[in-house]
């Protein structure tokens, strides 16, 4: 019996658990890989008898050193920085009043436009962009920062809305009606006590937020112009990929460096950042 | 002084739902009242209104002489006590309770002075610097009432705050309440839907159904007296036997008749009853009015019943009983030594029977 169970065990779980893993974290394995691997050996072919895909024999820092030495890397690793920073603020601020009050306060037409806000979230960025450079032009953002800024909240505000929305939800209502009798207005129950207890939500919206202006593509590409305004993802892909030649070793570099941040920010809050997406508050 | 009055209090929801209606009550300085009922009755609703967290359809609510209908909540000089305690979870319990004070704006010696007395009286003062969770059930029930009681409030208003406890700890902190009240001296509204908790607890007891104020007494008067037949039901455990019986007339005697069932009526209750000659009433009998005749005893207040259920319960045992259609409920001595299925004769106390019209549910 005992023993059954735990053949089952290694069939049902750890097997598939481990097959997931692999499949996951093979493509960041390779990215890593190639970024340190010399030319050389990037440009030998497996059929080589000293031909070693999965590993490398001599790694180096020459993709790194070149990427940081002779593009404008750094430039547009603190341009996505940057961006993802403030459009997240913009986005969070917004979305934190926005949610508060479709959770909590009764208006008239609350409902819809709830729903209203989740329909834009909808819409594909792939349609959005057009129109959006219509505007971008016309306020004569393009190829300036503010071009992305103000863009990226026009997705990211109806998500922390929403998410938000959930997480106000689970909070007990009882918790600001005590504050308002013990002396604080409606405001100040929502920022003294509702925003404190849904912090572990913030803080989920906020990385989400942060992800997703990190990673945007389309409307970089499509707003920036010159090769010192772009962001990590539309200027590894751009300029590393000269016309029909891959910078195989740089473009991985880049991808790594790029995606470093991202990853430290989801370690770094990785509880909240659970325990906000389950959402539960105890009074 | 912090009378509380309410004036033909209305609430109706948006959706046309009639929670309250035309709810009048005088609550007098440092009384301690208890509103009760079963759930959707509008009792919690009703204490809402006075708090300032609902808003009221029509009618007038003072406290002291002021009118509060439209103040919010800290305005009103209220402390509410609710049923999940509403703790806050980021803060201590130092920080729960001094937060009132902090935002009335009370120097930082003051606040922490209070919060210390506070906590004395409550017996917390270990837990100062804990935070919420850390605490047992019915820690966090001393911190949500110590967190009223450092403000000192004109009125307390407790939302079911005990329901939440086991029933040990319920019984205990019932008693501390009751102890904290006579301590404070303040006014007390306190909403529950557990009879034995309004009867121990208050001053004076409201009974409510259906939006509706039905009897509002002294607990001894509620069950002494009941106004009608929802309150005699509700006020008592277990609860009040009814009978559907026909008043019937014989040589000036009245008489309580149903199959198998046939009580003469005392003199007192005659006069009243007199009208009610010929039609149907309900008559109800507390399980202590019933006891165990001796056979010989006279026989116009006495019935045959076959037992069903017996409940031993150490102090008393009860009896359940049938006698003709109607199922009834004795209170009898412990060392009465029946079995199911034995056949008993019961008397009752003449002075203990109520009457009940059977339409308008009245007491008569």
């Amino acid at each position: 019996m005992l023993i059954e169970r735990k053949w089952k065990k290694w069939v049902f779980f750890y097997l598939p658990m481990a097959a997931f893993i692999v499949f996951t974290l093979f493509p960041f394995y390779w990215m890593a890989v190639t970024a340190f691997r010399p030319d050389a050996e990037l440009y030998r072919t497996w059929r080589q008898p000293n031909a070693t895909p999965l590993w490398t024999l001599e790694p180096t820092l020459e993709h790194v050193k070149g990427l940081l030495q002779t593009t404008a890397f750094p430039v547009w690793l603190w341009n996505t920085m940057l961006i993802a920073i403030v459009s997240t603020i913009i986005s969070l601020i917004c979305g934190m009043f926005a949610g508060y009050a479709l959770a909590r306060l009764r208006f008239r037409g609350s409902q819809f436009l709830g729903t209203a806000i989740f329909i834009t979230y909808l819409v594909p960025q792939t349609l959005l962009f057009i129109p959006l450079a219509d505007i971008i032009r016309d306020l004569q953002l393009g190829n300036t920062p503010w071009a992305l800024m103000l863009t990226y909240p026009t997705f990211l505000i109806p998500f922390c809305t929403w998410l938000l929305m959930g997480y106000f939800k689970t909070i007990p209502r009882e918790l600001e009606e005590c504050a308002r009798i013990d002396g604080a207005t409606r405001f100040g129950a929502m920022v003294r006590i509702i925003f404190p207890v849904a912090v572990p939500g913030i803080l989920s919206a906020g990385i989400f937020a942060f992800t997703l202006s990190w990673n945007e593509f389309i409307y970089a590409l499509v707003f920036m112009a010159s090769a010192e305004q772009k962001t990590v993802p539309v200027g590894v892909v751009s300029e590393l990929i000269r016309g029909d030649i891959f910078f195989w070793g740089q473009l991985m570099a880049g991808a790594l460096l790029g995606s470093v941040p991202v990853a430290l920010v989801y370690s770094f809050f990785v509880e909240y950042y659970v325990t906000g997406l389950t959402g539960s508050v105890k009074g | 002084m912090a009378n509380v009055t309410i004036r033909g209090l209305n609430k109706k929801y948006d959706n046309g739902f009639h929670a309250v209606k035309d709810v009048s009550l005088e609550i007098r300085d440092k009384e301690f009242v208890v509103l009760v009922g079963p759930s959707g009755c509008g009792k919690t609703t009703t204490l809402r209104m006075v708090a300032g967290l609902e808003e009221i359809t029509s009618g007038e609510i003072r406290i002291g002489e002021d009118i509060v209908n439209d103040l919010p909540p800290m305005e009103r000089n209220i402390a509410m006590v609710f049923q999940n305690y509403a703790l806050y979870p980021h803060k201590t319990v130092f920080d729960n309770m001094a937060f009132g004070l902090q935002m009335r704006g009370y120097p930082k010696d003051e606040v922490r002075k209070r919060v210390h007395e506070a906590a004395a009286i409550l017996g917390i003062e270990a837990l100062l610097e804990r935070k919420p969770r850390q605490l047992s059930g019915g820690q966090r029930q001393r911190v949500a009432v110590g967190r009223a009681i450092v403000r000192h409030p004109q009125v307390f208003l407790f939302d079911e705050p005990l329901s939440n406890l086991d029933a040990k700890l319920r019984v205990q902190m019932r008693v501390e309440l009751k102890r904290l009240h006579a301590r404070l001296e303040a006014t007390a509204i306190y909403v529950t839907h557990d009879q034995v908790e309004a009867m121990t607890l208050g001053d004076r007891v409201v009974v409510m159904k259906d939006g509706r104020v039905q009897q509002v007494g002294e607990p001894l008067e509620l069950y002494g007296r009941p106004a009608n037949r929802f309150v005699a039901g509700f006020i008592g455990s277990p609860a009040m036997n009814f009978a559907e019986v026909t008043i019937s007339s014989a040589n000036g005697v009245l008489w309580a008749e149903a199959p198998g069932l046939r009580i003469g009526i005392p003199g007192h209750k005659t006069e009243s009853l007199r009208a009610h000659a010929g039609q149907r009433v309900t008559l109800g009998i507390r399980p202590e009015a019933l006891r165990l005749a001796n056979g010989a005893g006279p026989s116009d207040h006495a019935f045959d019943s076959t037992v069903e259920v017996v409940e031993p319960l150490g102090n008393e045992i009860l009896l359940d009983v049938r006698a003709g259609e109607h199922l009834m409920v004795a209170r009898v001595d412990p060392s009465t030594r029946v079995k199911a299925r034995d056949t008993v004769r019961l008397s009752v106390d003449p002075e203990r029977l109520h009457f009940f019209d059977a339409k308008t549910e009245a007491a008569i």
